[in-house]
């Protein structure tokens, strides 16, 4: 048994103009499947291998002894965990129970806007930007690298890549635009909604 | 806490940053570094770290001026950062000449620098092929470095995340390779090794010797 990529719920093309094909070649073709590959590599012939990737991330944080397996494993669920993040004609303003919650933690769907880009633009270096739940409540949480907020117990909703990879093509060093961007155009509020219901489990 | 009211006379105003010009065209670094990447990275990368660093260091004297301690606080995340991007990239770029210029040219064998590379590596290749290991193994963004141990003066490799500087960590780089996404990923997409197996065919081994020697002294 070994782990899988996950199929893109969209054609490459699906994102553009906005993520250009070209980019999703490479991110997904490429650098996510580069995390697949690398994870069967290094789980063959231990317990990881039979384990889910949810349970791999989790089991794997924290111990220097299986860093590699958790960097490949987290970064294997956090792309999978992007992709339906998007979707064709996304974004606008939150919708259902998560504006709901929300709208309970952020002035407005504004200062979340904000909040969110911030977030985005404050993680100095590769990472991701997650929209989370815990306890009722919502937050956003920047993780450095394949750092997951799975390992501290928050409801992953919806998450950015801040990783260059993920922007260079067609920002360049322009990271704010592609994280408004993400907002205004892509963003798949109901995958958010979904998951406030099924926690992710990958 | 007297003294910040007056920070224009205590403090001056703090220097704007400029971003250094290359001492190469930017497709000069052929075919190891293409036009297109090399322009993208002086002039929007680090040309941005150069921006960002002005702004707040704009904001810091303003902060200054009004005793503003919490802004104060604030903005040493973020001075940080983009000082240590600004003075990363001005080294890298001294440490990078066209082939044409001597790039990968190595110093004589009876240098003071080659001797010591020899002394601890064992040789310049075995030297290199632990670079690229180390530096190649970074997660996500980051800079591998060779300097020289402010203490002993002897030969140390570091390998640091994002824009931190080896200078906090006690050791003067002689030669840096940046290992951000942004300075390989258009000639060489996710395969990091490849652009550590050819970046030093562009080293320029004078620059790195001239600054061994300088921190010699």
């Amino acid at each position: 048994m070994s782990f899988v990529l996950d199929p893109l719920p969209y054609a490459q093309d699906a994102l553009a103009p906005h993520i250009s094909a070209n980019t999703i070649s490479f991110h997904y073709g490429k650098h996510h499947a580069g995390y697949v590959n690398k994870l069967n590599e290094l789980t063959k012939g231990t317990p990881y291998e039979t384990q889910s990737l949810t349970d791999v991330v989790k089991n794997t944080y924290g111990n220097p002894a299986t860093v590699a397996i958790f960097n490949n494993a987290a970064q294997n669920w956090n792309h999978t965990f992007y992709w339906r993040s998007m979707k064709q004609q996304g974004g606008g303003p939150a919708t259902g129970q998560v504006k709901d919650l929300i709208l309970q933690s952020f002035d407005s769907l504004d200062s979340f806007s904000k909040a969110f880009t911030d977030a985005a633009l404050g993680q100095f270096g590769s990472g991701w930007t997650w929209l989370v739940e815990k306890d009722g409540k919502v937050s956003i949480v920047k993780t450095s690298n394949a750092d997951n907020p799975i390992t501290q117990g928050y409801n992953p909703l919806i998450t950015l890549d801040v990783w260059e990879h993920a922007y260079y093509l067609d920002f360049q060093n322009r990271r704010v635009d592609y994280a408004n961007l993400f907002l205004t155009n892509l963003v798949n509020w109901d995958f958010a909604n979904q998951n406030l219901v099924n926690k992710a489990h990958l | 806490m007297q003294i910040f009211k007056n920070s224009k006379f205590f403090f001056g105003t703090l220097k704007a940053h400029t971003l250094p010009a290359l001492k190469y065209g930017y497709s000069d670094l052929e075919p190891v570094l293409s036009a297109t990447l090399l322009e993208f990275h002086h002039s929007k990368h680090h040309q941005a770290y150069i921006n960002n660093l002005n702004a707040a260091q704009e904001q810091l004297e303003d902060a200054l001026a009004k005793n503003d301690v919490q802004k104060i606080a604030t903005l040493q995340g973020t001075i940080k950062f983009n000082l240590g991007g600004h003075l990363n990239h001005s080294l890298f770029w001294e440490n990078l000449t066209p082939i044409k210029n001597g790039g990968g040219q190595l110093p004589d064998a009876n240098s003071a620098l080659v001797q010591e590379i020899n002394k601890n590596w064992g040789s310049v290749d075995n030297f290199k092929t632990f670079f690229n290991t180390r530096t190649a193994a970074i997660q996500g963004s980051g800079w591998g470095f060779l300097g020289v141990d402010q203490q002993s003066k002897k030969l140390r490799y570091l390998e640091l995340p994002n824009q931190e500087i080896p200078q906090n960590h006690g050791l003067t780089p002689i030669l840096t390779i940046d290992v951000w996404e942004h300075a390989y990923w258009w000639d060489y997409k996710n395969v990091r090794p490849n652009f550590l197996a050819n970046v030093w065919k562009i080293v320029n081994w004078k620059d790195v010797e001239a600054r061994y020697n300088q921190a010699q002294k």
